[in-house]
């Protein structure tokens, strides 16, 4: 009896990555930090292989979005909570980080004020009490992953606690975001009003608008998206990713087997939320301003996209469908600015009729049937 | 205080000793008043008088319909008890109660000889050992049958206990044990969502052994299962019998007469009968309420 029990073969612990995943991830690791830097710094202009400062803004900024589809997939292929309002904390760790650069022109402004050149022109005599630590850049970087984990923590903790599910709980993220949004228009809250925050010139007193730096912050992009897929796969893979996606699919049969969904729903919300904020942290320095209209609903919902065509619940998918739906959108906006809205709506109508589970979806079923030859 | 009070006191306690001393001799305890050697242990359940569960004049009614009427009713541990009766005589209303679900108007409901179960939530009842299974089966589909069962698993469930979790040999021997006994030891990284309506029973019944339950309620389990489906349930719960307490109620006759000893008929919310199926098969008020005569 004893050997027959024993004999049942139970499948080992899922790796962080199989071996196939290492080397795709050596190989991400290997261009963002040698081969983009090369191509960008020392082929010369001219060449082929040339690759464009324009090129390398572009994907920095394709790396952000791709790390905010990342905490979207957490929050909503994982866990089944839609969250129509994370193009807030994207924009609460943009503006954290946009206050110190702000600090950082110093006398170089307009008006040649200690102030940031939009408080002079209100004619304030003195920096508001939020702004009291943005001079230190470590305050800074705690304040990038705490003011967005702070607000994601108390909103998602009345939110879960009182059991508010589904469409409810995406509405209310709409509503957050908005309402954020109207509070940061307003000039007298420090935020610079809808003009935001913009004219950075420099970071660490190292001038911002170099080669170099776009390149450093390119760099550092690539790797905390590397990092934070790590970290999402680990949580995924391990018994706390599991009861995510059982929260998702029966959360009454998870509360019955003697788990509380309150401080699971709780945790990967404030991850998530921590991981936009890094992302817009990151943002900011490259594109060079941060303004209210990060925080529009159309944003967030934009995010919501991303993971969508890419394939939700897949990790990889949201970060190609990033890539996929902005690239398509830099391009085309450029090219054919009057198609892009159609486009938008061709794709959506799209992957909700011929792909529900996103372009990764396609690609399983793809190498699937491939197996299904072979053998 | 005065030496004449303190005299008196001193006097008390010497009078007190001699009788005891005096009892002494023919007590088991040696004169202490309490069985300071068996402590009743807090949360755990006594079985010592050979009840798991009892019921007793639990009475429940729903805007004047009394559902439950003077019920009285009692298992004894490891004893696979079947529940039938014509619909509406109470028998899910009972597990309600059980569970936490539902309240009683009056009436007491005993798990062992030490926990009023009245006294508990839902969740704490479940946690005390007491397992139900609903008649639709609900498992995680998107997760292994393994994932499934692991979950289940009596342990720590904090969020940081749940990031560090790794399945110990006793607790995969544990898994191993139930996968063996409810047959799905050949389906370990199939999705539970790909499981036969049968097999999906099986695996829920499986959740409910990780934990360890001391009692198992279980509603209609064989519903709408192939007859070789409801024949392997049926050896299932033979071997079950006798590790854990089993409530089973069931319409299938033939599924009951596989699997019961003693079988208990409810009718209008109280026990008409109670004794092995023949017995209540040839009970003239048994007859009378199933045929209607």
């Amino acid at each position: 009896m004893r050997t027959t029990l024993n004999s049942v073969a139970l499948p080992a612990p899922a790796p962080l990555l199989s071996r196939k995943g290492w080397a795709a991830f050596l190989a991400a690791l290997i261009i963002v930090c040698a081969v983009a830097p090369v191509l960008n710094l020392w082929v010369p202009a001219g060449s082929a292989f040339h690759l464009s400062d324009y090129g390398v803004g572009l994907v920095g900024r394709i790396m952000c979005y791709a790390i905010c589809a990342l905490a979207m997939d957490l929050i909503w292929g994982f866990t089944g909570i839609l969250s129509l309002g994370h193009g807030l904390f994207f924009a609460l760790g943009g503006y954290a980080m946009g206050m110190y650069l702000m600090r950082q022109i110093g006398l170089d402004g307009n008006y040649k004020s200690k102030l940031p050149d939009f408080m002079v022109f209100l004619d304030w005599k003195e920096l508001p009490w939020h702004w009291t630590f943005s001079d230190s850049f470590f305050a800074t970087l705690f304040l990038i992953v705490a003011v967005p984990g702070i607000v994601a923590f108390v909103f998602g903790y009345f939110a879960f606690r009182s059991r508010i599910k589904g469409v409810y709980f995406s509405i209310i993220t709409q509503a957050m975001t908005f309402a954020a949004m109207l509070l940061f228009f307003r000039n007298e809250t420090g935020f610079g009003g809808n003009n935001g925050f913009t004219d950075f010139k420099r970071i660490l007193d190292i001038p911002i608008a170099t080669q170099g730096m776009r390149m450093t912050l390119f760099v550092l992009t690539g790797l905390t998206l590397l990092g934070f897929f790590l970290l999402a796969r680990w949580l995924i893979t391990t018994k706390f990713g599991r009861v995510l996606q059982a929260v998702r699919d029966a959360e009454t049969r998870i509360m019955f087997s003697g788990y509380n969904p309150l401080g699971y729903k709780l945790t990967i919300w404030t991850i998530s939320a921590m991981m936009c904020g890094v992302a817009g942290a990151l943002y900011v320095p490259q594109v060079g301003i941060i303004n209210p209209s990060e925080m529009s609903p159309a944003n967030s919902i934009e995010i919501a996209i991303w993971a969508a065509v890419g394939g939700r619940a897949t990790l990889i998918g949201p970060i190609l469908g990033a890539f996929i739906v902005s690239g398509a959108k830099s391009w085309l906006t450029v090219a054919y600015p009057e198609f892009w809205l159609y486009f938008l709506g061709a794709l959506f109508i799209g992957v909700t009729l011929f792909l529900p589970q996103g372009v990764m979806g396609l690609v399983r079923r793809i190498l699937a049937r491939k197996k299904g030859e072979s053998a | 205080m005065t030496p004449e009070l303190m005299e008196e006191g001193a006097r008390r306690i010497e009078q007190h000793q001699a009788t005891l001393a005096a009892k002494g001799a023919n007590t088991a305890s040696g004169g202490r008043s309490a069985g300071f050697l068996r402590p009743a242990i807090p949360g755990g359940v006594d079985t010592t008088h050979g009840r798991i569960l009892y019921m007793e004049d639990v009475s429940v009614s729903f805007d004047g319909f009394k559902a439950i009427n003077k019920l009285s009713l009692d298992i004894a541990p490891g004893e696979l008890r079947c529940i039938i009766g014509p619909n509406g005589a109470g028998k899910t209303t009972m597990m309600d109660i059980i569970t936490g679900k539902t309240r009683p108007d009056e009436g007491q409901v005993f798990f062992g000889s030490t926990i009023d179960l009245l006294r508990y939530k839902e969740a704490e009842i479940a946690q005390m050992g007491i397992g139900r299974k609903f008649q639709k089966p609900t498992v995680f589909e998107q997760l292994s049958v393994f994932e499934n069962l692991e979950l289940a698993l009596s342990t720590n469930k904090a969020v940081t206990a749940s990031m560090v979790f790794k399945l110990d040999s006793v607790q995969s021997d544990h898994l191993a044990e139930v996968l063996h006994v409810i047959n799905l030891s050949d389906s370990v990284s199939r999705l539970a969502g790909n499981l036969s309506h049968g097999q999906k029973q099986w695996l829920e019944i499986g959740m409910l052994l990780m934990q360890d339950p001391k009692l198992l309620l279980l509603d209609e389990p064989v519903a709408g299962m192939t007859d070789e489906e409801t024949e392997r349930t049926a050896e299932m719960f033979l071997t079950l019998k006798g590790k854990h307490a089993l409530m089973v109620v069931e319409h299938d006759m033939s599924f009951i007469n596989t699997i019961s000893d003693i079988v208990t008929v409810l009718c209008d919310g109280s026990v008409l009968a109670q004794g092995t199926l023949a017995q209540v098969q040839s009970d003239e008020r048994v007859i009378e309420v199933y045929l209607g005569r």
